[in-house]
């Protein structure tokens, strides 16, 4: 895009937010042109339920030390995030029991209760991935219940399906009976949207479809991973290109809930060489802001999930949809070629979900590849021993690395054990990429980069 | 202007010892390695011809300028008794000379010497005293306050300084530092140098040689007005000012200056004075109360073992059930995300002590080695650490709990001053085997099948362990090419198993 079509574009956005109706008022990071905010609203066309574009996804929650040492969820900060988050629009909270050690949901309802119920839409999952009994999922879906303090679920997922096809679904959640379980709360009206959130390859998302055209089981609604990356660059042959769920989902009027939009943090830090070229078009916005437009460009989208963290990502977050301008067909180009150039840097598809931790081996897996992406990013890792700043920057790795991850956590201490593999919602080769990353750092030390 | 020539020289040597007993980059050995060098017990140790040769001339040319410069704790004594008698006006008196005590003590540990019980030899050396109370009481010190740096730069995202472990290596050199520290402040605090004078078998040497010094302070009879000044100043209590008398003694005078800087008259100077007598005082019946035996240890010492040993089955047992118990409840319910909870690896017991590479055996490691300290405080894998053997007490010895020795680095090897580890290069380090690996199969993960591992096959350096299948069970396990393996440790430190190790080093005699 040239810069004379820009400013046109940025001009007329501008002209449209004015006419905007006054929505909340917030000062952060607002443009004198860009008038008062107002969340983006999707409303979805089988119930009318009116759902935030921009939904709270309660899986990367701060963390805090209780009195024993014990990883506890900062609960204070939660509660501000949730304040602000509701104030401001959102009001789509998708949780889990298996999230943050298993403490997402109490945190949740700890927060949410103390806002009138129908101000907010629930979204919780059936985690059963470890005990899969009838009685120990029965057991979990009645726990959600209590630790969220309400009677029912707006949404209610079947989590992580597609890998291992038809028959893994089966034994998860038909042989136990849990299906006819659900299907039976919803009619109670416990349960008011009954869904599945899907990883996987494209013929076991293809199963899946095909249950809902044949009639054997209806989805209200599907959760998948989408962002500029995965449109057309997931792996193709473990993850399915988001380009293609999206068509398949759009085709049958099923609404579609966006998890991983920024890739677990990484398209909101993504390499210098790239960022430069979203701040030449677009100097104001935050590089993150690239990646939610993407997703809130297509209009079967009913909600886009972000883990945020802290503050700092919800009031930016709120600035990007409560100032929501669609891409164009130019920017979604753009935003192509940027997919592109990523896959160039040796990053690893980590999204920081923590479902393949604990590691049974004390690894900190995802510490690991965190850092690594990091120092790619940044443009901090060595190459190559004759390169200029070689001995610089080999320190700053292998100090950085031993205050991000305990030395008896990092990666040359994987034993290839592989037990971390199916639970990896990316697919990545968890093991390899450590071995891969302990070389390198193997390398470093013995200077045979 | 003597004096104080000495005191900034002793300051320089001491500073520089010291910081390099406590650097742990690295960086300074390149420029301060020298000094450590030229300690006298090293160099015996080292057999450095040059550098004995050189200090026995320095002796004889002007008197015992090592004790008070070059040696640390003498030193470090100084300093102390500067303290101790800052505000006394007349804070020494001649002290006739305990030669029964001086000479015994260097016998006795000559015979140690060729004995090769170095820890009796260690507890006694002066560079050696010096080095364990550094290692040991001020090094702590030293790191808590780089962490605290190190700290603050984590803040500021620079990698000025990174963080490093404390940790007790070796509980009882701990316990030997604390007592050496307290003898030897409360013998120096008032009482100047009398450890240097009656103990130490490093000054009694000297002292052989200062006797005949070239150059040494001297009384003119004719000017001395008895005021007894050099007297009362003497550290070294060996100046002898009677009625109409004047002495030094030689042996004892360790070249401090004091005694010329506090002469009002001009009548003490240190001069050329070859040949003149020396030795004329009243040095009878002297009384030694400091006669001491080292005790026999040694059935404690087993008995310790057998506690050691029983504790840490009992710590395996334990572990295992808890494991058990771990993974019994994670099937119940699987939740996203915290660590494992890891056991801290603990050290098997070694029949053999690996020594580093660089040791031509383990008998040669430990004839010259004495005790310093210096590699243990510079290992920067927290490989080598004191032994707790008694009989190579306080002398280092390595162990892999918390890291391994890695192939790049040889620095102990380039530190040491008495030749124990000699100065290799990376690819010599290759061709020294200071131990084997040995695979205990029943802790194995592999072989019980418990996990798919291979991690010590995946990571020798050498190659020198393969997996092979046990033809039985169908389980892979590893074994060990005793001729390639070095002794490394990469394999032990990285064994999944805890607290020990399914795979241990144990040391090897001969290393090259």
């Amino acid at each position: 895009m040239k810069r004379r079509d820009f400013l046109k574009i940025s001009g007329a956005a501008a002209v449209a937010a004015a006419c905007a109706p006054k929505g909340a008022q917030s000062g952060s990071g607002m443009t004198a042109d860009e008038g008062p905010e107002q969340m983006l609203m999707r409303e979805n066309p089988v119930n009318g339920d009116k759902i935030s574009a921009l939904g709270f996804g309660c899986m990367r929650w701060p963390m805090i030390k209780d009195a024993d040492g014990k990883d506890v969820i900062d609960q204070e900060a939660v509660n501000e995030m949730v304040d602000y988050a509701l104030k401001h629009g959102i009001n789509y909270f998708d949780t889990s029991p298996a999230y943050l050690q298993g403490q997402s949901e109490k945190a949740a309802g700890e927060a949410l209760s103390r806002h009138p119920r129908s101000s907010y839409f629930i979204a919780t999952k059936l985690s059963n991935f470890g005990d899969q009994s009838p009685k120990a999922s029965i057991e979990m879906y009645h726990e959600s219940f209590k630790q969220l303090k309400t009677d029912y679920f707006d949404y209610y997922l079947l989590h992580a399906i597609g890998r291992g096809g038809k028959e893994a679904y089966r034994k998860r959640y038909v042989e136990n009976g849990m299906i006819d379980f659900l299907l039976k709360e919803k009619a109670a009206g416990r349960i008011r949207n009954l869904g599945f959130s899907f990883h996987g390859a494209k013929h076991e998302f293809d199963a899946f479809m095909d249950m809902h055209d044949s009639g054997e089981m209806h989805w209200d609604f599907c959760q998948i991973e989408m962002n500029y990356v995965d449109w057309t660059h997931a792996d193709g042959v473990r993850n399915v290109n988001a380009d293609y769920l999206y068509a398949e989902l759009d085709k049958r009027g099923i609404p579609i809930v966006i998890m991983e939009p920024l890739l677990g943090g990484r398209l909101a830090n993504v390499p210098d060489g790239i960022a430069r070229q979203m701040k030449q078009r677009e100097p104001d916005k935050s590089v993150a802001s690239w990646a939610f437009r993407f997703c809130a460009t297509y209009p079967r989208v009913l909600c886009i999930l972000s883990g945020m963290r802290s503050m700092d990502p919800l009031v930016e977050n709120v600035q990007t949809f409560g100032h929501f301008k669609p891409l164009t067909e130019e920017e979604l180009a753009f935003l192509e070629q940027m997919a592109v150039q990523m896959k160039e840097y040796p990053l690893v598809n980590c999204t920081d979900c923590k479902y393949c931790m604990p590691c049974p081996w004390g690894i900190d897996i995802p510490g690991v590849f965190q850092h690594y992406n990091k120092a790619i990013t940044e443009g901090t890792y060595a190459q190559n021993t004759q390169q200029k700043d070689y001995a610089k920057l080999k320190k700053a790795y292998l100090v950085s690395y031993d205050r991000a991850v305990a030395s008896v956590r990092q990666a040359d201490h994987c034993i290839n054990c592989g037990d971390c593999l199916p639970r990896c919602p990316q697919s990545i080769p968890i093991p390899g990429q450590l071995r891969r990353i302990a070389r390198y750092v193997e390398d470093l030390k013995q200077d045979l980069l | 202007m003597l004096k104080k020539i000495r005191v900034v020289l002793a300051w320089v040597f001491w500073i520089g010892i010291t910081l390099l007993l406590l650097d742990f980059t690295g960086t300074l050995h390149a420029y301060l390695g020298w000094m450590a060098k030229v300690q006298f017990l090293p160099a015996v140790l080292a057999v450095n011809v040059g550098v004995i040769a050189a200090l026995v001339l320095l002796t004889l040319l002007f008197g015992r300028i090592y004790c008070s410069v070059i040696c640390p704790l003498g030193v470090f004594q100084d300093g102390v008794s500067h303290l101790g008698t800052r505000k006394s006006k007349a804070p020494y008196k001649y002290r006739p000379e305990a030669k029964w005590l001086r000479y015994s003590v260097l016998a006795v540990f000559v015979i140690l010497l060729i004995a090769g019980v170095q820890a009796a030899v260690a507890l006694l050396a002066p560079y050696s005293a010096y080095g364990r109370m550094v290692q040991n009481l001020l090094q702590p010190l030293y790191l808590w306050g780089n962490n605290l740096l190190a700290l603050w730069a984590e803040r500021m995202g620079s990698y000025a300084f990174y963080t490093k472990e404390v940790w007790m290596r070796s509980l009882p050199t701990f316990i030997i530092a604390v007592v050496t520290l307290v003898v030897v402040v409360a013998l120096s605090f008032k009482g100047g140098r009398t450890y240097c004078n009656s103990i130490c078998p490093v000054g009694t040497t000297l002292s052989f040689f200062s006797r005949f010094a070239m150059f040494r302070p001297v009384i003119d009879h004719s000017k001395c007005k008895h005021c007894k000044a050099c007297e009362l100043h003497c550290k070294a209590q060996c100046i002898a000012i009677g009625k109409d008398t004047e002495h030094i003694d030689y042996s004892r005078c360790v070249d401090c200056f004091n005694c010329v800087d506090s002469c009002k008259f001009d009548a003490l100077q240190y001069r050329y004075a070859w040949g003149s007598s020396s030795n004329k005082a009243q040095d009878k019946d002297e009384k030694d109360i400091l006669g001491t035996s080292s005790s026999n240890k040694a059935q404690n010492k087993d008995e310790g073992r057998r506690a050691m040993i029983a504790g840490t089955v009992a710590l395996v047992g334990a572990a295992a059930l808890k494991g058990v118990e771990a993974r019994a409840q994670e099937a119940a319910k699987k939740v996203d995300g915290g660590f494992a909870n890891l056991l801290p690896k603990q050290a098997p017991e070694r029949e053999v002590p690996v020594t580093p590479p660089g040791s031509a055996s383990v008998k040669d490691f430990y004839r010259r080695c004495t005790a310093c300290q210096l590699c243990v405080a510079e290992c920067p894998n927290n490989v080598l650490r004191p032994s707790g053997d008694l009989e190579h007490l306080m002398q280092p010895e390595m162990s892999f709990e918390k890291g391994w020795c890695r192939p790049e680095c040889t620095r102990c090897s380039e530190l040491c001053p008495a030749g124990a580890i000699q100065k290799i290069s990376r690819e010599e380090k290759t061709q020294y085997h200071v131990g084997t690996s040995h695979v205990n199969l029943d802790l194995c993960v592999s072989s019980s099948g418990q996990a798919n591992c291979g991690k010590c096959a995946q990571v020798c350096p050498s190659g020198a362990i393969q997996m092979v299948k046990n033809e039985e069970t169908g389980l892979l396990f590893p074994v060990v090419a005793e001729e390639l393996c070095t002794g490394c440790g990469a394999c032990e430190h990285l064994c999944p198993v805890r607290p020990v190790s399914a795979i241990t080093v144990n040391g090897k005699f001969q290393h090259v």
